[in-house]
């Protein structure tokens, strides 16, 4: 009875900060400017069904595919083993569903190969972030936090699947020796396995099974509780991420409805411009950008496919997709925590632009979408870019000379160079 | 040229339409390389008997290098004045010999009162292929010579465009290669997003260079493009690599131009 109630209260704990810790997620998303992305609801839906659900844009990468692919399969399928266990929690019974027979030993057969699969995953994960080094997880923006997080998340996963096989494996001892309360169910193919590495004593079996069962789901409720600081929200985020993504031509960037007002205005001095809540011109904080956008740097895993695609990244620029991402969430929980400590007023002098992104960075970017195609959840840094972009030409009218130049020649004669309008048709003249 | 150019106000006071109109862009009307492509993009247009025109000097930048560098008002008034001269002229489709131009009239101009059908000259040249007008005959053989082609970003993944260039190119009965980075994993010429105008930020090398060096292991005897900024960069790195004997970078509209005796 005791454990119980410890059960209920660790539950509804757990439950409710991850609810607490979501809200202030969902208010700094909230942070961004409102875009309409509810249009084509079919679409939308079909596109999460196919790039998250279906993890299409994984496969292009097949070794981590397939090994990203046992991991998900695993979280997702033995999830409904969690169901049993909180049922059992909560109502002291052991391995509720056993009546299912035949039905749950297949089942249960099934969690343990997915377990042990997820084990070796994550292990070969760990391998080729640590040992091997993979280049694509290193990189100015993956020392300290990021290094360790995903470090973090691949040790808590194998422990979680340990404590889960050996928690099986005490079970099948338990039952083997007829011990009261543990009821032959299930079926066990891979603990089985680990049966002879534990004592044959019932009392301390009783405690591995005990311990084990408690280790995996208050394990759970803690790493439920990790994620709104980890890089592994992506696990929840993939799916909003991918409804709300971008359904036009990647080329095209967005008309702005603001300056489309004041060119019309200019253009005809009898034009009235519609309602359009005035702003700053593109983005210096995260507060500029869009919910997307800021949706975009909750989800991002930090997997740097995008970076290892990148031009400028991959000949030796500043530029990484990835940190783009990294530092907009970075700001954004910065953002966030002033808010708790000072209110929703408190400007702390900071800004995206400038104290996290450099110049350097936004402008050596080609504009080429080789990141946002290579994002498997359809992150897109480019739109941050651009955004930052609009903000120093426009607002600040700082861009290097180069860049200068052009928009003068463009202004002044209709053409990036410094061409007379009037000579624009001697290109028949073969010279 | 053999033949005379039309232009939309030649046409106009014929009281004439045309079927297309061919938007030349900067880089096609003052690039000295570039104009050859938009001559024998002309001579296509000329051989399959299209009535077609340009706009001549009424034509200016579309605003696309603003844009990318994030000047949205020079973009706009440069979109909003093209408009003006392409609904007073009534077009209704239009062929583009730059992926920029492309990207920009198909996808941005709508949203500002400019629709058309756009499409880009190897999309062009596909129908024509395809409708039986262009063959690769009477002309220069391209037959077992290695091709390899490479994606204009906006071609390509702004606006999944990848078979139309190739369907040109496999008339040709040539050998074609594939780069590994390739369509939709296509790499960059490091021209876009306004980098053509400016030198590149610091780093080990310069992205043409990556993509010339990927280019040229397939050990081609042609680079196809279809941009003429990819066309700057490409022969850039071509001549950087000392290979520009060996190697030619043509843009597919010279190709079949070539491989038709045009």
């Amino acid at each position: 009875m005791v454990s119980q109630i410890i059960f209920v209260i660790l539950a509804l704990a757990g439950t409710a900060l991850f609810a607490y810790n979501a809200r202030k997620v969902i208010r700094n998303i909230k942070l961004g400017r409102a875009v309409n992305r509810t249009d084509k609801p079919q679409e939308r839906l079909f596109t999460m069904l196919k790039v998250a659900f279906g993890q299409t844009k994984m496969a292009v990468r097949p070794v981590p595919f397939f090994l990203h692919l046992i991991v998900y399969l695993g979280f997702v399928i033995i999830n409904l083993e969690v169901l049993e266990i909180v049922i059992d929690g909560v109502f002291g019974t052991h391995r509720v569903f056993a009546g299912l027979g035949g039905f749950y030993n297949f089942l249960i057969g099934s969690f343990e190969f997915l377990a042990a699969g997820v084990w070796l995953a994550c292990a070969i994960f760990l391998i080729r972030r640590n040992v091997v080094k993979i280049k694509r997880f290193s990189g100015v923006e993956m020392k300290n936090w990021p290094k360790s997080d995903a470090n973090y998340i691949l040790i808590t996963e194998i422990l979680l699947m340990t404590a889960f096989l050996t928690m099986n494996a005490a079970d099948v001892k338990l039952q083997a020796l007829g011990a009261a309360h543990y009821i032959e169910a299930g079926s066990f193919p891979v603990s089985t396995w680990l049966v002879n590495l534990l004592p044959s004593n019932v009392d301390s079996l009783i405690f591995i099974e005990r311990f084990c069962w408690w280790f995996h789901i208050v394990g759970i409720f803690a790493f439920l509780n990790y994620l709104p600081y980890s890089k592994h929200f992506h696990i929840m985020l993939a799916f909003p991420n991918t409804y709300f993504s971008n359904l036009k031509p990647k080329g095209q960037f967005t008309n702005m409805d603001s300056v489309t007002n004041e060119v019309k205005a200019m253009l005809d001095p009898s034009f009235v411009p519609a309602d359009v809540a005035p702003g700053r011109f593109g983005a210096k904080d995260v507060q500029d950008l869009s919910r997307v956008n800021l949706l975009n740097a909750y989800t991002c895993t930090e997997c740097g496919r995008c970076t290892s695609v990148c031009p400028a990244n991959i000949t030796g620029k500043l530029l990484s997709p990835r940190k783009i991402m990294m530092d907009t969430r970075d700001r954004m929980e910065e953002v966030g925590k002033n808010i708790d400590k000072y209110g929703v007023e408190h400007q702390d002098g900071k800004s995206l632009l400038d104290d996290y992104i450099t110049r350097e960075e936004i402008w050596a970017c080609t504009s080429c979408n080789a990141c946002v195609e290579a994002c498997p959840v359809n992150i897109d840094p480019l739109e941050i870019i651009v955004e930052l972009r609009r903000y120093a030409v426009m607002e600040e009218s700082v861009a290097p000379a180069s860049i200068n130049a052009m928009l003068g020649n463009v202004e002044n004669n209709g053409a990036p160079w410094k061409y007379s309008p009037a000579d624009r048709f001697n290109w028949t003249q073969e010279s | 040229m053999e033949f005379k150019v039309p232009t939309m106000a030649e046409m106009m006071a014929a009281g004439e339409e045309p079927e297309i109109l061919f938007w030349v862009g900067c880089a096609g009307s003052y690039d000295e390389r570039a104009q050859k492509i938009t001559r024998d993009i002309c001579k296509i247009l000329h051989h399959v008997g299209l009535k077609y025109a340009v706009l001549g000097t009424e034509e200016s930048c579309t605003g696309d290098p603003a844009k990318r560098a994030g000047n949205e008002f020079l973009f706009q008034m440069q979109a909003m004045a093209n408009i003006e001269v392409l609904n007073a002229y009534n077009i209704k489709k239009i062929v583009t010999g730059c992926p920029h131009c492309f990207n920009t009239i198909k996808n941005e101009y709508p949203g500002l009162g400019g629709s058309y059908e756009v499409i880009h000259h190897t999309q062009l040249i596909q129908d024509l292929i395809n409708e039986g007008k262009l063959k690769a005959e009477g002309g220069e053989s391209f037959k077992g010579k290695k091709i390899t082609y490479h994606d204009p970003c906006y071609l390509g993944r702004a606006n999944g465009v990848y078979e139309a260039p190739r369907k040109a190119l496999e008339v040709l009965d040539a050998d074609l290669v594939e780069m590994k980075r390739c369509k939709a994993n296509g790499l960059c010429c490091g021209a876009g997003g306004a980098q053509m105008f400016k030198e590149p930020e610091k780093g080990k090398k310069d992205v043409n260079i990556e993509r010339i060096e990927e280019a040229l292991s397939t050990e081609p005897q042609f680079i196809a493009a279809g941009c003429p900024f990819c066309m700057t960069m490409l022969n850039d790195g071509v001549k950087l690599k000392d290979k520009d004997q060996e190697v030619k970078v043509l843009d597919i509209a010279e190709i079949t131009a070539r491989a038709n005796g045009l």
